[in-house]
């Protein structure tokens, strides 16, 4: 009886290892095929309209949010690299790929807009987590901005 | 009611300032949706349940936020922000607000 708990562990770590690798590069091939269909649509931070301020036909806000969880053996190797101290890879991909979707979500919800300004991103931690800043299980990312619609 | 994160209305003047307005709602995650989301912190990965939740929550505090606008008079606002925080264990309130105002 006392491996049961040894032998649910490595399970659970194959497990997060194989499928959850899997599915964020899986994530990733979806992410970089939307962004290369969006590339003409100009998103940018600036609040300003400049030049076509009398062709605008339409202002509005939209946004795009989701929330990604990381896998359980990033979340034993997250544990290890913090130990270490440095680069903790671990938590790179996962808030890479929260704000990456949220945007390409943004995007979406902005049915063709011509431009989309003043875009702001914010991301905090969620879930079980919520008040321990030490173990960030899942991230919620926000992107918004205004979808303008020109003449 | 037009919502902008922008300064103005692009293509419209701002005719008269109301002030601030604001919309809030503090959302604790269902007992369902939670089991769902533990089995799927194993494999990481997208949580549709809670992603759906607080999307609901925003469209919520958009919508008291739009209200209280209304109520002034207001036919826009501008300079919109969100802000999301974890007030407990499970539990998220997420705030909307902005600056209402009239365009002509």
């Amino acid at each position: 009886m006392e491996y049961a708990n040894i032998i649910l562990f490595f399970a659970f770590l194959a497990l997060g290892y194989g499928v959850g690798t899997y599915l964020e590069k899986r994530h990733y091939r979806d992410i970089e095929a939307r962004e290369k269909a969006y590339l003409n649509i100009p998103i940018v931070t600036m609040e300003e309209t400049v030049g076509y301020e009398q062709e605008v036909a339409s202002a509005n806000l939209v946004s795009g949010s989701v929330v990604i969880s990381i896998d359980y053996f990033k979340r034993i190797l997250s544990g290890l690299q913090m130990f270490v101290g440095g680069r903790v890879t671990a938590y790179e991909t996962l808030v890479d790929r929260a704000r990456r979707e949220a945007i390409l979500r943004m995007i979406e919800n902005s049915h063709g807009a011509d431009i989309i300004e003043n875009v702001r991103v914010e991301t905090s931690a969620i879930g079980q987590s919520a008040n321990r800043k030490q173990a960030v299980g899942s991230v919620e990312a926000l992107a918004y901005g205004t979808a303008i619609k020109l003449r | 009611m037009q919502l902008t994160n922008l300064q103005t209305i692009p293509g419209k003047d701002i005719v008269e300032h109301f002030g601030l307005v604001s919309g809030s709602t503090v959302r604790a995650k269902h007992v369902g949706k939670d089991i769902m989301a533990g089995f799927k912190n194993m494999v990481g990965g997208e949580l549709k349940g809670y992603t759906e939740l607080l999307n609901e929550a925003r469209d919520e505090a958009t919508a008291r936020m739009i209200q209280a606008a209304s109520a002034m008079g207001a036919n826009a606002v501008v300079n919109v922000r969100f802000s999301t925080s974890s007030v407990a264990q499970g539990a998220s309130e997420i705030y909307v607000y902005g600056t209402a105002v009239r365009v002509e």
